[in-house]
């Protein structure tokens, strides 16, 4: 069995290659859960009732994958260019944490149509300064930044409960560790009243039509795909390497730590070390599934809010640990890369 | 100082930085196999997490240790095929193949876990392996506690070490795998089969995996939880970078790191009014210094992360 290389790709199959994955993985989870000794159609009618059987839990689902947008978008925008940014776990909490300090007391003097942005910007500039050093790391000493990006994250998360714990601590929180409150006019207004759904989402969505124009359209845009494809080939067509690493660096560890901003003005108010169930390692998967096409990474990023917003209400009536939606996520990861391998060769004897 | 000269001069210190380095020998020198054969395998996290996982599974379900340790093995070689067939057959990006490996991994270990174990007030514990004390040896003053008092595994892992030196370097076995590192086409010039070779290392490389995650719950604990590998697979993977690809400077560099862990931990009782996450924090903070100062001199094999076709270049 040899595998040889498609001369193009067609574009139904482009399009066929992410649903085929996400049938097979949920086929692979149905297996769990059969295991399990649950009814596999009724578990996956749950999981889609959990997910979005009432107002509230619609809004629930979306208010899930506005973090996810975010953090998929950080990745996918990185991946194109090779940069293995697998920190925007870590850059999430520094973006949350940043808001955290200037929100509470520092800024709130400001009127919220300048504070709010105001605190985007910090969050974001929070997560630019973790991913620097990574960065730095393969630049100036050419270490793999995947571990490097990878083992921040234990820092960046320890970091954040050390000042929680200390100079940050909420005193009125009963000895718990969380931060300050945000001031109330920090917070992100509703989309939908009486839901938790803050204009975060919106913000989201315009920032992936924002990352798509740049990626396709630009010069940047080009230069980062070309970074990616072929290094060598980008740097005799005159593309500086290290600048447009800087940038793609900058892009994806900002669009993280907007994540953890966006999380913490929009959902929570204050910063505990749990504030993201690991919306950093599910944005790597967002970003695959959506083959690293940044509006792709919103419909991805739906579908892995809804298995873990679905899972929850399911669990809960059949029995079956929530881990099923993580176990269901990885596994479309796995099954993405297969499909994206065959949109590439074909097999032959 | 003086808390400083007691903290080194304890024999318990010492017998920790053994404890604490047995589940990164185990796993740095499994990277490291993989790596020699040319294939990164970024699934170890998971796959220490899984081997935490089953191998405590399988003793509280009645299995000896040993079969528990072995199940770990069996379990981490069965994720290495998973990683084999993806990067070596495939020829997929060995970074996201082993990331993905990674999260399928310990979700899938969080899931059993959960299936078989409902959340209960205290998690159901194991009776681990106990320390031997090597006759003669560990009545030795000072090191006989420190180094001849550990738990069979520790022993066994460190007889690994010297095993895969040996192989690596004095066999043909080992010749072929570096080859296949260094220049998969030179090695099937040779008559040898890339493919294969590379599917053997990590396979084996990812037993070896697995083992390191089940030392946590069958030996160092006696329990599992979520979480507990805690990084140690990625520090693996620093250590790999840090021993330059030679399993005896890893056996070194797991005892180095686990010595300044082990340290630390004490620090943490003796110095009052510094937060106990900057304690916590060295030991990342220390495997990304490594990487820093060593991977300039180190040697990486050629054709790490080089995906091998035949007639393909």
């Amino acid at each position: 069995m040899r595998f040889e290389r498609r001369e193009h790709r067609p574009l139904y199959m482009m399009t066929l290659a992410p649903l085929l994955a996400i049938i097979a993985a949920l086929a692979l989870a149905g297996i769990l859960i059969a295991i399990a000794g649950a009814p596999v159609f009724e578990a996956y009618r749950r999981i889609l009732l959990g997910a979005f059987g009432s107002r509230l839990s619609a809004t629930e689902t979306l208010t899930r994958a506005t973090p996810l947008i975010l953090t998929g978008l950080a990745a996918a925008v990185a991946f194109r260019a090779r940069l293995w940014n697998i920190g925007a776990e870590g850059q999430f909490y520094f973006g949350a944490i940043a808001v955290a300090a200037f929100g509470s007391k520092m800024l709130a003097g400001l009127p919220s149509p300048i504070l709010i942005p105001l605190l985007m910007v910090i969050g974001a500039i929070a997560g630019m300064i973790l991913i620097l050093v990574p960065l730095w790391l393969r630049l100036r000493f050419s270490v793999d930044e995947v571990v490097t990006s990878l083992i921040l994250n234990f820092i960046a998360v320890l970091f954040v409960s050390m000042l929680i714990d200390g100079v940050l601590k909420d005193p009125t929180a009963f000895g718990w560790p969380q931060s300050q409150a945000l001031a109330d006019h920090a917070m992100l207004p509703k989309l939908i009243a009486r839901s938790r759904l803050h204009i975060g989402f919106a913000i989201a969505i315009i920032i992936a039509a924002i990352v798509y124009f740049v990626q396709s359209r630009t010069v940047f845009g080009m230069q980062s795909r070309a970074t990616g494809l072929n290094p060598s080939g980008a740097v005799f067509a005159g593309v500086r390497l290290g600048s447009t690493l800087v940038k793609v660096a900058c892009l994806s560890g900002g669009l993280a730590g907007l994540a953890g901003a966006i999380e913490v003005m929009g959902v929570k108010g204050y910063v505990t070390t749990d504030l993201s169930p690991g919306f950093g390692y599910a944005g790597i998967v967002v970003a695959m599934l959506a083959n690293l096409n940044p509006l792709g990474v919103v419909l991805a990023a739906i579908f892995t809010a809804t298995m873990f917003v679905g899972a929850d209400g399911m669990s809960r009536s059949l029995g079956i640990p929530t881990y099923i939606a993580d176990v269901t996520v990885a596994l479309s990861l796995l099954t993405m890369l297969i499909a994206l391998f065959f949109t590439q060769y074909r097999i032959r004897r | 100082m003086s808390t400083l000269v007691d903290i080194i001069a304890s024999a318990g210190l010492w017998a920790a930085v053994l404890r604490i380095a047995t589940p990164l020998i185990f796993g740095t020198l499994g990277a490291l196999l993989c790596e020699r054969a040319g294939v990164l395998n970024l699934g170890i996290e998971g796959i220490m997490t899984f081997g935490a996982m089953i191998g405590w599974l399988s003793v509280y379900h009645g299995a000896d240790l040993w079969t528990g340790l072995l199940i770990a093995a069996i379990a981490g070689a069965i994720f290495g095929l998973l990683h084999s067939a993806l990067t070596v057959t495939l020829g997929l990006s060995q970074h996201v193949s082993g990331l993905g490996v990674t999260l399928f991994a310990s979700s899938f270990s969080y899931y059993v876990f959960r299936l078989i174990v409902p959340v209960a007030g205290t998690p159901p514990t194991i009776t681990p392996f106990q320390p031997i004390a090597i006759p003669g040896l560990s009545t030795l003053p000072f090191i006989g506690p420190a180094l001849f008092t550990q738990t069979a595994p520790t022993y066994f892992a460190i007889l690994i070490a010297l095993v895969m030196a040996y192989l690596i370097f004095r066999t043909p076995v080992g010749l072929a795998i570096r080859m296949t590192g260094e220049n998969p086409h030179a090695a099937e010039a040779q008559g040898l089969n890339p493919m294969n070779i590379r599917y053997g290392a990590i396979i084996a490389g990812s037993a070896l995996m697995g083992m390191g995650g089940a030392f946590l719950t069958l030996s160092a604990f006696n329990s599992f939880f979520p979480t507990m590998v805690q990084g140690r697979g990625w520090i693996c993977i620093a250590l790999v970078v840090f021993s330059s690809w030679r399993p005896g400077r890893a056996l070194f560099g797991a005892l180095l790191f686990a010595f300044f862990d082990a340290f630390q931990l004490r620090l943490q009782t003796a110095v009052q009014g510094v937060p106990y996450q900057i304690f916590l924090m060295t030991p990342y903070v220390l495997s990304i210094v490594a990487l820093a100062v060593m991977s300039r001199r180190a040697r990486v094999p050629q054709a790490l992360m080089q995906p091998y076709r035949r007639g393909e270049r």
